[in-house]
């Protein structure tokens, strides 16, 4: 099963190949990995997407836990929580389809943050869901370049699990 | 006033009490030895390899308890430590290694002995750091003491750039360390220790399964009284042994793929099993699928990450050994009952018997010497009252088998990692630890030659160590697995031609003897613990002998393989090249 796991970590250098390096050497699988400094500089927040039973979660979180730099490990996936990710897509429709992209583009409440003679750049923020809707969507008409952040997380409040 | 970084270092080191360093000096590092060329509180022992340095520092860390500390240069002199440093963290065994690396502007320029030794050493030190500025040194040789020695212990690496060991900075010694993300926790939950405690009271085929955790927590006695007072049986790992008196009554000897039958079959039929300080390694587990098919398990860690590892366990207990035993057997005397003799009869009773069907064996022969003759043979003489250190392979696993060890932190053996030329450098550390003890390396002929070099090291700073050399010519473990499942080809296992050993010796200043019969053997070991010089002793043994029982690997632990059929020793030997 799929796991969106949330890591508070100190902001060292060499914590991000602390925590590479804990699932590849275990082979374990990552998804997504994503890092930023929290309002505490010498705070970052990790999260990181993987897959794996039971057992095998347990043990990341374990093996998580152990690492020396870890402070907090939450398996996202255990509690109400909210996740988003944006996507970044440089499409070049043919002159005909430009009103329909730019018509996707709103439907999914994205932006647009840069145009060129031939291209838009539209930004999409949205569940995983979403994000994969979109790009299925326009990929017919060409998209030129695409970026991607990778899945951060906060759980939410006052609503418990049933 | 301001110190230098080296000067730092060894303020440092006087702090954490440490006397004794292993190392080798080089071109970055030379800042610090300078200062520790006059310097009387702390000794450097010269190995003559960076790797019989930190297995140095292992041995006198697993003999003494202590931390051990190492200190080489960059480049080769760091990366020469890696095998050390993945070898204590696989066995944790505190250690704190210093490694020179170049000046901080260089870094990264593939300058002159560089490597990038923080990153070469992260998936096998507990942590390891660069030091980038010498006002973080202090603060930082507190947190790897602390680091390696607390929670589950394990190398640290603390990487010194030499513009570090020559800049200036005020000396601040933190009293006390405080690290939020690093919090070991020691005491037990009481609850799961209850749920234990419980489930020990209603077993009635309970075995304990100790391993190397009650020997670094110190939990010996705790483990004895548990045994005793609730009369069950204790296997060990390689790890383990000591932990348990080895003659004691209730001492099945070590599980696994070379464990004895009694305690394997104790395993596989058991209702309970009580594991302490272990992680169920592959060796001790056999096919996990198959293992101890009708017990329930309580496992005791210090590491979370151990316990459900490799194993279903009903009652996992985080904590210290120590003190989750001192918990548990409070719970048992309090809620026990006063006949635990009576409800263990009859597996105690079965346990007999399958000591009696199978005990641990091996044949005599009156011409040809029995590796595990020798290896009884200084168990009788010493009356095992020495500190026994094994190379890797079957010179260890009969050490682990025919020699009792009644008390902890005298088998140093490389379990985890199964590392050749452990066992001499770690024999030189425990001597140095223990100037009085004697101390013995059960070594084959194959691993005493990895780090043969540290003869010197034993030779110069007059060691008195003992190593015994069970020379059959083969890398023996490699020749029984190609005898037993790859048709006799002895691929690359037969050594051919090995040095004269006793001319070696002689050749480094220590002493050598041979023993080619049976009868040599005594006068031999008795001859080598009356001189108090290092000693190798070369016993020239039975080529063919095997390690047995065996379980072959991917089976069940009770699908062991015996010697039975080769009860004599072929005397038309087929001449193998």
């Amino acid at each position: 099963m799929r796991h969106t796991i949330s890591v508070l970590v100190e902001n060292k250098f060499g914590v991000l190949s602390r925590i590479s390096g804990l699932f590849s050497g275990r082979g374990y699988n990552i998804e997504s990995l994503t890092v930023g400094e929290t309002i505490d500089p010498q705070i970052s927040i990790m999260t990181i997407v993987t897959t794996g039973d039971d057992q095998i979660i347990e043990q990341i979180t374990k093996q998580l836990n152990k690492l020396i730099d870890v402070i907090k490990v939450t398996d996202m996936t255990e509690l109400d929580h909210v996740e988003r990710e944006m996507v970044l897509v440089k499409v070049s429709p043919k002159q005909e389809d430009k009103a329909e992209v730019l018509r996707l583009a709103e439907i999914f409440r994205g932006r647009i943050v840069d145009s060129g003679p031939t291209t838009y750049t539209l930004e999409i923020t949205g569940d995983e869901k979403k994000i994969e809707a979109f790009i299925e969507l326009v990929k017919p008409y060409g998209i030129k370049e695409f970026a991607r952040t990778g899945k951060v997380a906060i759980s939410r409040e006052g609503v418990k699990k049933k | 006033m301001k110190l230098s970084g080296a000067e730092i270092f060894i303020e440092c080191l006087k702090r954490e009490k440490v006397d004794t360093i292993f190392g080798y000096p080089g071109g970055v590092v030379l800042n610090i030895f300078d200062l520790l060329y006059d310097n009387k509180e702390i000794r450097l022992i010269l190995t003559r390899h960076e790797q019989g340095a930190v297995h140095a520092a292992d041995g006198y860390a697993r003999a003494s308890g202590k931390p051990g500390v190492v200190l080489v240069t960059s480049g080769p002199g760091a990366t020469n430590t890696v095998t050390g440093i993945a070898n204590a963290y696989m066995d944790s065994t505190p250690l704190v290694v210093f490694s020179g690396q170049v000046p901080t502007p260089l870094i990264g320029n593939d300058a002159f002995q560089e490597a990038d030794i923080v990153g070469i050493t992260r998936p096998c030190t507990k942590y390891n750091f660069l030091v980038k500025d010498v006002s973080e040194l202090a603060r930082i040789v507190r947190e790897a003491f602390y680091i390696a020695t607390t929670g589950r212990p394990g190398p640290v690496l603390i990487d010194l750039p030499k513009d570090v060991t020559s800049g200036k900075a005020d000396f601040m010694w933190p009293e006390k360390v405080h690290m939020r993300s690093y919090n070991p926790k020691y005491e037990g939950n009481r609850w799961m220790i209850t749920q234990a405690a419980h489930e020990i009271a209603k077993a009635k085929k309970a075995v304990i399964l100790a391993g190397g955790g009650v020997i670094h927590s110190g939990g010996h006695k705790e483990l004895k009284e548990l045994a005793e007072h609730t009369h069950i049986p204790v296997t060990m790992t390689l790890m383990g042994l000591g932990g348990f008196p080895g003659t004691h009554s209730l001492s099945l000897g070590m599980l696994g793929m070379h464990g004895t039958y009694y305690a394997n079959m104790a395993i596989q039929n058991s209702d309970l099993i009580i594991a302490i300080g272990a992680r169920f390694d592959d060796r001790v587990t056999g096919k996990v699928d198959t293992f101890a098919p009708h017990a329930k398990i309580i496992h005791v860690d210090i590491d979370p990450t151990s316990i459900r590892k490799n194993v279903r366990v009903d009652v996992p207990i985080v904590g210290d050994v120590k003190l989750v035993l001192r918990d548990m057997l409070k719970i048992l005397k309090e809620t026990g009952k006063a006949q635990w003799g009576e409800i263990r009869k009859s597996w105690l009773k079965q346990i007999d018997s399958w000591k009696k069907e199978r005990p641990l064996v091996y044949y005599k022969d009156d011409f040809v010497i029995k590796p595990q003759f020798v290896v009884e043979k200084i168990y009788e003489i010493t009356r095992g009252d020495a500190i026994i250190t094994t190379e890797v392979g079957q010179n260890q696993m009969w050490a682990a088998q025919f020699f009792k060890f009644d008390r902890p932190r005298t088998l140093l053996s490389s379990g985890g990692l199964g590392t050749m030329g452990y066992g001499f450098p770690a024999a030189i550390g425990a001597q140095i630890a223990f100037p009085d003890k004697l101390v013995i390396d059960i070594a084959g002929d194959g691993s005493i030659q990895m780090n043969i070099q540290e003869l010197a090291t034993a030779v110069i700073n007059k060691l008195p160590v003992k190593v015994a050399i069970l020379n059959n010519q083969y890398l023996g473990m490699v020749r029984q697995w190609q005898e037993l499942f790859f048709r006799e080809r002895y691929s690359y296992s037969h050594l051919d031609i090995s040095p004269d050993f006793v001319k070696v010796a002689e050749a480094y200043g220590a002493v050598g003897f041979r023993a080619t019969k049976p009868s040599e053997v005594e006068p031999v070991i008795k001859e080598a613990i009356k001189i108090k010089k290092a000693v190798f002793m070369d016993f020239r043994v039975y080529w063919k002998e095997k390690v047995y029982p065996m379980v072959p690997a991917g089976a069940a632990i009770d699908q062991m393989i015996f010697e039975e059929e080769e009860k004599k020793p072929e005397k038309k030997l087929k001449a193998v090249k």
